[in-house]
């Protein structure tokens, strides 16, 4: 990270226009991206308009995401990346900025938009207050879990990345965490696990047996 | 959308009240010309003295109590910490059991967890779903060595007003059932929100402990009062000089102490009408938006609370963002939202409520005052069901009305479901 940067961060409180000298929380381009957020979903969307979708939660504050992307099959550039949140003003105006971001000149690839770090949407906004930087880390979560969705959808298993879990199938790459995610989501068989990961045929034996294995230990957890 | 022109309408009394003319005017004496030392025995330490003795009895006259009952304070924090502190290390020697409530305020449930590390056993009675405790469940919960129970008169954030009178009934019977009568349970209640619009009269209430506190009734920051009953012992918690009767080291704030003591007196005397007065407008705000915006729940008892108390939860959006829309339109309201907390906690009262942790972040709390009029409950009710449906239109979530579970615990899978909301309501009814 840069100085500039880490000098933005450091402006906790309160950030003052250089223009009206009025102080507001956050940044006018956060503010602009609040109250006008960019490429928000405004309508369900019917069945094939988006080629992959995820959501997922803030630990820290309890936010929740959701993003829905369009790609290019040939070059893999991202066409549209539409998304929701319930989530404070922060987290609307760095996932507004993220999809601009990855959205802008023709779209990024998505190998190129999973390299986007927190850090850059942050200089992009002008900086956040230092306990609102998780905000913005919830956007690229909930893009590397749309793109995760669309590797799997596209048979490209093998370019899933899941933070922190457990590889149980390495050739599809299926983690617990994608367990515990369809038992949350209401699986209680290796059936419904399997139709939730888009995965018929082809698990090992092994995997078979864990993944029966940690819908057991999950629905102890959560249901028990 | 500038601030500028706008007219601000504040709606968060409860967090903190501007200054009363009346008592700047009551309280600028004491800041540059009559500066004296009240320890002091010469003229400038004798008229200081003599003002801190009239504010002493102005409190005491309030409360139906005796001046040597009244121990000035930094506010209300200083105030609970001392009288919990204060007792419990008084009696530690006769029981280490604390009762309290699940809604209490921070500087309540803090010092009670700092009691617990130090050897005390703390039991947090459960309020209903409409925030209000049940004296039963205080009753039950007492033992031979309790020595203190703290119960909060009206929750700062919900506004609802608890059973004072009943539950001190009980503790004291219990208490002249003991042998050793000397030793407790005495009964302790945070009255800072509930100054200005319920009765003080400490007969009336019966109770041993009570706290006050100044930048909630238009009086200064950084000053109020501990009444302890006499017979009541506490230990100090500041080592110093001998002021308050020995328990509260320090210089005595007097420009502050005058201030809170003229705030308080006013505050009392025109607590029936005020609170009249703005019970009317917090009825017309809370139907208001229940009747026109869909999908909102009212926390807390409609009627057993605060005059002007309002909290609602505006399900599917989350409370910061409604803050800064708010703000953008002139109005200053609060929300027990995880995202504007220093912790990134949401409300442990919406919580304790049974509801799970996305009402909290959904909970927007107006506090009426003095300053409100009808037209500012009018401007509310135009603004609102807009900024709510602008922010529905963001939100992907749809909590059923009646949840007492997450909405989408699988947003969280992964992460041991940490969200921080301390809840045990993931698991699906």
């Amino acid at each position: 990270m840069n100085n500039d940067s880490k000098n933005l961060k450091g402006a906790d409180i309160d950030v003052i226009n250089q223009y009206t000298g009025e102080k507001w929380y956050y940044t006018d381009i956060v503010k602009d991206h609040f109250f006008k957020p960019r490429n928000l979903l405004l309508e369900d969307p019917s069945d094939g308009v988006f080629d992959a979708t995820g959501m997922v939660g803030s630990p820290a504050c309890g936010d929740m995401m959701h993003m829905w992307m369009r790609v290019d099959p040939v070059t893999e550039c991202i066409q549209d990346l539409k998304w929701k949140t319930f989530g404070c003003g922060s987290a609307i105006a760095a996932t507004s900025m993220y999809s601009v971001m990855l959205t802008e000149n023709g779209g990024l690839s998505i190998a190129d938009a999973l390299r986007i770090k927190p850090q850059q949407i942050m200089e992009r906004l002008g900086g956040l207050p230092n306990r609102k930087i998780h905000c913005s880390v919830l956007a690229d979560k909930a893009f590397q879990k749309t793109a995760n969705d669309y590797f799997r959808k596209t048979g490209q298993n093998q370019r899933i990345v899941v933070e922190g879990a457990r590889v149980i199938d390495d050739r599809l790459n299926i983690t617990d965490k994608d367990i515990e995610e369809a038992v949350l989501e209401g699986a209680v068989t290796l059936e419904d696990v399997q139709k939730k990961l888009k995965v018929g045929v082809g698990m090992s034996e092994e995997a078979l047996v864990e993944i029966e294995q940690l819908i057991r230990f999950y629905s102890e957890k959560y249901y028990g | 959308m500038s601030d500028k022109i706008l007219k601000r309408i504040y709606m968060d009394h409860a967090a903190s009240t501007p200054l009363d003319p009346r008592i700047r005017i009551a309280m600028e004496p004491y800041l540059e010309e009559e500066f004296g030392n009240p320890s002091a025995l010469y003229r400038e330490g004798r008229r200081a003295r003599e003002a801190l003795e009239n504010a002493r009895e102005s409190v005491a006259g309030v409360l139906g109590a005796a001046t040597d009952e009244i121990i000035f304070t930094s506010g209300g924090t200083e105030g609970d910490v001392l009288a919990l502190m204060g007792v419990a290390h008084a009696y530690s020697n006769r029981g280490k059991h604390i009762i309290s409530t699940t809604i209490e305020h921070h500087a309540v449930l803090n010092t009670l967890d700092a009691l617990k590390k130090e050897g005390f056993e703390i039991t947090l009675v459960e309020v209903g779903q409409n925030g209000i405790v049940d004296p039963q469940k205080i009753e039950e919960a007492l033992r031979l060595d309790t020595i203190l129970v703290s119960v909060i008169y009206a929750n700062n954030e919900i506004g609802t007003i608890q059973p004072i009178t009943e539950i001190a009934r009980r503790i004291k019977k219990f208490r002249d059932a003991k042998v050793d009568k000397m030793s407790g349970p005495f009964f302790h209640t945070d009255a800072c929100q509930a100054a200005g619009y319920l009765d003080l009269n400490v007969k009336n209430l019966g109770i041993d402990l009570m706290v006050m506190n100044g930048s909630k009734i238009y009086g200064p920051k950084g000053v109020g009062a501990l009444y302890v009953r006499k017979g009541v012992r506490i230990q100090p918690i500041f080592l110093g000089g001998a002021q308050e009767g020995k328990r509260r080291a320090g210089t005595e704030n007097i420009p502050g102490i005058i201030g809170f003591a003229e705030a308080l007196k006013i505050a009392n005397d025109e607590r029936t009408i005020e609170g009249a007065r703005v019970k009317n407008l917090r009825d017309k705000l809370i139907d208001g938006i229940l009747k026109t915006i869909p999908r909102t729940v009212l926390n807390g008892d409609r009627e057993i609370r605060l005059p002007n108390n309002i909290n609602i939860s505006i399900l599917d959006i989350e409370g910061e963002g409604v803050i800064l829309y708010l703000d953008s339109h002139g109005i200053a309201c609060s929300t027990g939202s995880a995202c504007t907390s220093e912790s990134l906690d949401p409300s442990h009262v919406i919580l304790a409520l049974g509801r799970p942790y996305e009402y909290a972040h959904a909970s927007i709390r107006f506090t009426l005052g003095r300053s409100t009029t009808e037209s500012d409950i009018e401007h509310v009710l135009k603004v609102l069901p807009y900024v709510t449906e602008t922010l529905r239109k963001i939100s992907p979530i749809k909590i059923d009305v009646d949840a007492t579970s997450m909405s989408h615990p699988e947003a969280f899978a992964g992460e041991g479901l940490r969200v921080k909301a301390k809840s045990k309501n993931f698991k699906k009814a």
